[in-house]
């Protein structure tokens, strides 16, 4: 299986640091899923607290 | 047969309910994504012209699709509200919003982060590009709308009305890379062409989509919790929850 997946075209990296240069475009790729994984975390976060304070006001 | 839809069409008896399935779309969400992630970073190729860059396609793609999809849904549950003058459907379109413009916003983050390397520009005034903003600021109007008329039910009725107006946008994103000569490119995906993209690209894109797709089913749901709180904090079911949760 493992096998298959690398014949299939799977990526080695071979370091961190190529994996977070990301062949010269890091700045774009992790602009993008940085920001993207910021909002999501923001938007569970205001849920929560949303429903801390709906809970609250009927208390 | 089975299950009585209509004993869930009442915030009491949805809102048990809306929680578990919260929890179940949020734990597919993140098994999804995590699979999706390894099949965008670790086995789809790098792109013969793009390199790496193309790899935003991998939240890009999913989140417009998941914008346009939303502000359906969010119409639909709209236009049953003013139809048939029930309470859930404005309480699930209020609760679609947000997470509706927040994924449009991803998609004009990334589009942005993705044109900049690929078209030499972070912003373009093209019809794809212009009809999203547009989306986006349909969803805000909606939220502004409704933040300012006090009366829930009233603002209900308002924001359906905006709501099923502006879904005339949504065929207007989708096909304007046909209608119109666009610096974004056209669809790679289709239900009547086989893609233009190598299999594992297309796999991490279709399961990250699957991954957005539960976690907005998880965000909507919790978020139609509160509002159900909020609305119907007098209520008995409301003052039991309040109770049980402190």
């Amino acid at each position: 299986m493992g096998d298959a997946l690398r014949e299939g075209g799977g990526v080695n990296w071979g370091s961190l640091g190529n994996f977070l240069a990301m062949g010269g475009y890091g700045l774009y790729v992790w602009g993008s899923y940085l920001v993207t994984l910021a909002l999501i975390v923001a938007e569970v976060v205001l849920l929560a607290k949303r429903r801390r304070n709906a809970v609250g006001r009927i208390r | 047969m089975g299950i009585n839809w209509f004993k869930y069409s009442s915030p009491q008896t949805f809102f048990p309910l809306a929680g578990r399935l919260a929890f179940v779309f949020g734990a597919l969400a993140l098994a999804a994504c995590a699979a999706g992630l390894y099949l965008g970073f670790f086995v789809a190729p790098t792109d013969a012209q793009q390199g790496e860059s193309y790899r935003i396609i991998f939240i890009h793609v999913p989140a417009a699709w998941m914008s346009m999809f939303l502000y359906v849904v969010m119409a639909f549950w709209a236009g049953v509200g003013l139809a048939f003058n029930t309470r859930l459907s404005g309480m699930m379109a209020s609760a679609i919003a947000p997470t509706g413009a927040l994924f449009t916003f991803i998609a004009l983050w990334t589009g942005s982060f993705w044109g900049k390397p690929t078209w030499g520009t972070w912003w373009v005034w093209d019809a794809r590009l212009t009809s999203e903003l547009i989306l986006l600021f349909l969803y805000l109007g909606f939220m502004a709308l409704q933040a300012a008329i006090d009366d829930p039910r009233r603002a209900d009725r308002a924001g359906a009305l905006l709501a099923l107006v502006g879904v005339v946008n949504v065929p207007i994103i989708y096909f304007s890379v046909q209608w119109w000569n666009t610096l974004h490119q056209g669809a790679s995906v289709s239900l009547t062409k086989s893609p233009t993209m190598a299999t594992t690209m297309v796999a991490g894109m279709l399961v990250m989509t699957f991954g957005f797709w539960f976690y907005g089913i998880a965000a909507v749901l919790l978020r139609a919790r509160c509002i159900m709180l909020e609305r119907e904090r007098g209520s008995e079911w409301a003052m039991h929850y309040a109770r049980a949760a402190a």
